[in-house]
C-alpha cells in the first residue's frame, strides 16, 4: 500500500523541479485538451512555447515577450511577499487599474506639458496610486481584523467600475469626436513610456521589473525584513515571540505589492496600451498570482515563470490567429499550469512510502 | 428623475431574484466552512455552473435538466479542488484561486457557441394562499421555484447542522479535525463531500443567474457574485440564518442601484454599480469586529501522521 509521509524538511530539489514538472504535464494534458477541440497537439504545444522564439515572424513576437513580462513580474514580485507572509494580496488588478488611472492623470491634467520631470511625476503618482488602493485592506485588516483577500478583491470591482467611469467622464479625450477614452499617451512625448531600444520592446517596467527582482532577492536573503516576512509565514507563533510585528508586516507587504502593480499599471497605460478604455486591463494583476506560485515565490524563480507565462499569452494569440484556437483554451491552459503545481508540490513536503498492509 | 416610479412591493419582488444566486452560493460556501474548508473557488464553480446549466437547458429545451447539470458541473468543478486539498495537501488558498481562474477558462471556452441565445424560460409558481395576501402577495408570490427551493436549503442546512448527527460530525471535522479523527470519523471523507455540496449549490446559484436573472449567457456574467458569497458568510458568523439576511441586504442594494438608475438619478452608473462592492466591504468591516466564530479548524491542512 502507498502511504505518504510528512518530510522533516521539504525536500529541496522536488521543490525546484516541482514548476518544471508542472509545465511539462500541462503540456500533456493540455495537448489532449486541445485534441479533443480536433487541433493537432503537437502544432498547437509548438506554436505556443516556439513559434514566439524561434518561428518565422519571431524577429515580430519577441519584443513582445518583454512587454508582457515586465508588468507581470513587478506585480508577482510584490505580491510573493505577501503570500510568504500568509498575506494574500489578490487585488493587484485593481490597484494596477488604480495606478494607470493616477499616472494617466497627472499626464493629462498637465497636457501638453514639455518637460523631462512629467514622466517621473507620472511614475511616482502610479506606484502611490496603487500603494494607497493596497493600504485600504491593509488598514482594516490592521484596525478591524477585516479578511484582506475578500477586501483586496472587492475593490478590483470597484475600480474597474471608476475606470469606465473615468473613460467615458472626467478623462475623456475633449478632440476624441465624442468616442469614450483618454487621449493616446503614446502621442504625447513627454509622457510616453518608448521602448528603450528599438526592437527590443524594452520599456521602463521592464527595466523597473528587473530592479525589483533584484531588490526583492536582496530583501529577502540579506534583510532583517526578508526574513521577518518568511519567519511569520512558517512560523506565526515563533514570529511573535521574536518580536515580529505582524500589522506592520501586513501594511509593508500590502503596500510594497500595491505600489508595484500601480507601477506596472503606469507604466502599461503610458506605454503599449496608451489610453484610458473601459478594456484597459486583461487580468494581468490576476495571471500574476499564477506566475508567484510558479516562480516559487522566489524572484529570480518569478523572472523565469514571468517570462514563460508572457510566452503562453503570445503564443496563444499567435494559435489563436492561425489556427483558430478559442482564447478561452489559453486561460484554462494557465489555470491547470497552477493545479498541476499545487498537486506536484505534494512530493516536496510529504514522501511516497510502500508499506504492506498490515493487521492491527 | 422621477423617484416614483419605483415601487416598494415590485423592489421587494426584485430582491428576492437578486439575492437568490447568493443565497446558494453562500449556503453551500457555510457548509464548506463549517466542515474547516475554505474553498475560494466559488466564484469559478458558479460560473462553471452558470453555463453547464445554460448548455443543457438549451439543448434539452428544460430549465429543470438545466439547474441539474447546473449542480453536477459545480460539484464536478469542486471535486477538483477535493483532490487537491484534501488528497495533494495543497494550500486551500491558492487552490481555491486556482480553481476560479480555471473555471473562468472552462467556462467561456464551453460557452463560445452559446453568446446571443435566450434560454427556456423558468415556470412560475403561484401558490394561492400566499399571492392572495394584501401587501406582500406580491413579494412572496409568483416566483419561480428555485427560489422557494433556496429559502427551504437555508432551513434545511440551519436544521441538518443544529439538529442531526450528520451535522454534530461536520462541526466536530470542522472544529477540530484531530479530535474527530480520534473518535473514528472519516475526516477526509466528510470534507470531500461537503466541499462537493458546496460545489453542487454554488453551480445552482450561477445557474439562476444565467437562466432566470439575467436570462442569457456572457463571458464573466457572475461578476463578483461567487465572492460576495464569501463574504456573506463571514457576515453571517458562519450561521445558517443569517446568511438570508445578508443575502437580502446584498439582494437589496443591488436592486435599488437599479432602479436609481432606471430613474435617472443625476450619479453616473458606473459609480451607482460600485455600491453593492462597497456595502460588502463595510459590513465586512463592521462584522470582523466580532471575531473568534470562525470553525476553529478553518483552512488547516489534515494529515492522519502529524
Amino acid at each position: 500500500m502507498l502511504r505518504l509521509e510528512k518530510r522533516a524538511q521539504p525536500s529541496k530539489q522536488w521543490a525546484a523541479l516541482a514548476p518544471v514538472l508542472a509545465v511539462l504535464i500541462t503540456m500533456v494534458v493540455g495537448g489532449g485538451l486541445f485534441a479533443l477541440l480536433g487541433k493537432n497537439p503537437f502544432e498547437v504545444i509548438r506554436t505556443i512555447f516556439w513559434d514566439p522564439l524561434f518561428g518565422e515572424f519571431a524577429f515580430y513576437y519577441r519584443p513582445q515577450l518583454l512587454i508582457k513580462a515586465g508588468p507581470l513580474i513587478l506585480i508577482a514580485i510584490g505580491l510573493s511577499l505577501g503570500f510568504r507572509a500568509g498575506i494574500w494580496n489578490i487585488g493587484a488588478e485593481g490597484q494596477y487599474i488604480i495606478g494607470a488611472l493616477c499616472g494617466a492623470g497627472v499626464a493629462l491634467t498637465f497636457y501638453p506639458l514639455d518637460a523631462w520631470f512629467l514622466f517621473p511625476m507620472m511614475i511616482l503618482a502610479g506606484a502611490l496610486g496603487g500603494w494607497a488602493w493596497a493600504m485600504i485592506p491593509a488598514l482594516l485588516k490592521v484596525r478591524f481584523g477585516t479578511n484582506e483577500i475578500l477586501v483586496s478583491l472587492m475593490l478590483v470591482y470597484v475600480a474597474e467600475k471608476l475606470l469606465a467611469a473615468m473613460a467615458l467622464g472626467p478623462m475623456r479625450n475633449p478632440e476624441g469626436h465624442g468616442f469614450p477614452g483618454s487621449r493616446n499617451l503614446q502621442q504625447y512625448e513627454s509622457a510616453h513610456n518608448a521602448e528603450l531600444f528599438t526592437g527590443s520592446g524594452l520599456h521602463w517596467g521592464g527595466i523597473t521589473a528587473l530592479l525589483a527582482v533584484i531588490c526583492a532577492y536582496i530583501l529577502l536573503n540579506r534583510h532583517i525584513l526578508g526574513f521577518n516576512i518568511r519567519l511569520l509565514g512558517q512560523a506565526p507563533r515563533a514570529a511573535r515571540f521574536a518580536g515580529v510585528n505582524p500589522n506592520r508586516l501586513t501594511v509593508f507587504c500590502l503596500g510594497i505589492s500595491g505600489a508595484l502593480a500601480g507601477l506596472a499599471g503606469m507604466y502599461e497605460i503610458s506605454g503599449p496600451s496608451g489610453q484610458v478604455s473601459i478594456d484597459f486591463n486583461v487580468g494581468y494583476g490576476f495571471t500574476a498570482i499564477i506566475v508567484a506560485f510558479l516562480g516559487r515565490l522566489h524572484p529570480v524563480g518569478i523572472l523565469l515563470a514571468g517570462l514563460l507565462m508572457a510566452l503562453t499569452y503570445i503564443g496563444g494569440e499567435i494559435a489563436q490567429s492561425n489556427m483558430n484556437l478559442p482564447a478561452a483554451a489559453i486561460q484554462m491552459f494557465q489555470g491547470m499550469m497552477l493545479f498541476f503545481l499545487l498537486a506536484v508540490d505534494l512530493m516536496a513536503n510529504y514522501r511516497l512510502r510502500l508499506t504492506r498492509a498490515e493487521v492491527s | 428623475m422621477d423617484l416614483s416610479s419605483i415601487k416598494p412591493a415590485l423592489l421587494l419582488a426584485s430582491l428576492m431574484i437578486a439575492a437568490t444566486p447568493v443565497i446558494y452560493a453562500a449556503i453551500g460556501e457555510l457548509v464548506v466552512e463549517r466542515a474547516g474548508v475554505l474553498n475560494l473557488g466559488v466564484e469559478g464553480m458558479m460560473i462553471t455552473g452558470a453555463i453547464c446549466g445554460f448548455i443543457a437547458a438549451v439543448n434539452t429545451d428544460s430549465p429543470m435538466l438545466g439547474f441539474m447539470a447546473a449542480a453536477v458541473g459545480g460539484a464536478l468543478l469542486s471535486l477538483l479542488f477535493a483532490l487537491l486539498t484534501q488528497y495533494a495537501l495543497a494550500n486551500q488558498v491558492a487552490s481555491g484561486l486556482a480553481l476560479t481562474l480555471f473555471g473562468l477558462g472552462v467556462s467561456s471556452l464551453l460557452g463560445q457557441g452559446y453568446v446571443g441565445i435566450k434560454p427556456p424560460s423558468t415556470p412560475k409558481l403561484d401558490i394561492p394562499v400566499l399571492s392572495d395576501l394584501p401587501g406582500i402577495g406580491t413579494v412572496l408570490s409568483a416566483h419561480d421555484i428555485m427560489i422557494y427551493l433556496g429559502l427551504l436549503l437555508v432551513a434545511a442546512v440551519w436544521a441538518v447542522l443544529k439538529y442531526t448527527r450528520i451535522g454534530l460530525i461536520l462541526r466536530a471535522v470542522g472544529e477540530n479535525h484531530d479530535a474527530a479523527h480520534a473518535l473514528g470519523y472519516k475526516v477526509v471523507r466528510v470534507r470531500v463531500l461537503a466541499i462537493m455540496f458546496g460545489g453542487a449549490c454554488a453551480g445552482l446559484g450561477g445557474a439562476y443567474i444565467s437562466l432566470v436573472r439575467v436570462p442569457q449567457w456572457t463571458e464573466g456574467m457572475t461578476a463578483g457574485v461567487g465572492w460576495i458569497a464569501l463574504a456573506l458568510v463571514v457576515f453571517a458568523s458562519w450561521r445558517a440564518g443569517r446568511v438570508l439576511l445578508g443575502a437580502w441586504l446584498f439582494g437589496g442594494v443591488t436592486v435599488l442601484q437599479l432602479n436609481l438608475q432606471a430613474a435617472g438619478v443625476a450619479i453616473p452608473v458606473e459609480y451607482l454599480s460600485m455600491s453593492p462592492y462597497l456595502i460588502t466591504i463595510v459590513v465586512l468591516v463592521i462584522m470582523s469586529s466580532d471575531k473568534n466564530k470562525a470553525p476553529a479548524s478553518l483552512g488547516k491542512i489534515f494529515h492522519a501522521s502529524s
